[in-house]
């Protein structure tokens, strides 16, 4: 749709009233279209989970939370590993991996001694509960309370052998790719974790 | 330093860090009626950030003053519609 001036203005002679009030009539109304869309400003995210590690289940968690206390809509769409944050039993024993992190204080060679995740975990847990950050079923248990969506993806669910049941009340199961591409496709905010 | 707005509740999230004072901030505001105002008191440091940009990106909230009280930071935000 054109908004250049009417073709009667290709010369220099003025526009009737009768002209001039028809086009800030159509004017009004194509304001009125724009408002109108741009009315539903909700903003929304959608939030790719695929890591089941302890330190990987937070970011997403925290941040959909955060976004629902702004009021958006928020989809976490968790698969592969991320589908282990969902799942009520596997979410309270997630591991911090110690091998391949930089961030650890030892050699990988020691990191890869059995028990050093373990250890690496119960560490992470105390110094998580010391500074009053919540824990993993928490958040999940916020997210849903203020209307995140978490979403399972049933791919992933029958490729791990999972059950439907495993997860915590109010998880969204039975989507796919689709899904969480039409609701990424409407998004303003997209990321992978 | 006293406030000069009537407090019409106030939600203690000391010790918690993020993102619980923005998120129970967010909770408390929705029992509100408009024109009522909370009183948060934290002492996560990020909570003066946070809270900020939580007021200003989220409709209906204004955020009246915020203190630096000791160890505890004081927010008050006002539910405006």
């Amino acid at each position: 749709m054109s908004t250049d001036t009417p073709a009667s203005s290709a010369d220099s002679e003025p526009l009737t009233e009768a002209e001039l009030q028809a086009r800030i009539e159509e004017l009004e109304d194509k304001v009125a279209t724009l408002e109108t869309d741009t009315a539903d400003d909700t903003k929304k995210m959608t939030i790719v989970a695929t890591q089941g590690t302890f330190d990987m289940a937070y970011p997403p968690l925290i941040l959909a939370s955060t976004a629902a206390a702004f009021g958006w809509d928020v989809v976490v769409f968790h698969t592969f590993w991320g589908l282990d944050i969902l799942h009520e039993e596997k979410s309270k024993d997630l591991k911090l991996s110690a091998v391949g992190n930089p961030s650890m204080p030892m050699p990988n060679a020691l990191a890869a001694l059995p028990g050093m995740d373990s250890m690496a975990t119960k560490m992470m847990e105390k110094r998580i509960s010391d500074n009053g950050t919540a824990t993993i079923e928490e958040l999940i248990e916020l997210s849903i309370d203020q209307g995140v969506e978490l979403q399972a993806c049933q791919m992933t669910i029958e490729l791990m052998e999972y059950d439907e049941d495993d997860f915590y009340d109010d998880v969204t199961v039975g989507v796919g790719a689709a899904t969480a591409l039409q609701h990424m496709a409407e998004s303003d905010i997209q990321l992978l974790v | 330093m006293s406030a000069e707005f009537d407090i019409s509740q106030t939600l203690d999230v000391k010790g918690a860090s993020c993102p619980m004072p923005v998120v129970k901030t967010k909770q408390a505001i929705d029992d509100l009626a408009e024109g009522e105002v909370l009183e948060v008191l934290a002492t996560d440091s990020g909570s003066m950030s946070d809270l900020d940009g939580w007021a200003t990106g989220t409709d209906g909230v204004e955020l009246l003053e915020q203190v630096e009280d000791g160890d505890v930071y004081k927010h008050y935000v006002e539910k405006t519609a």
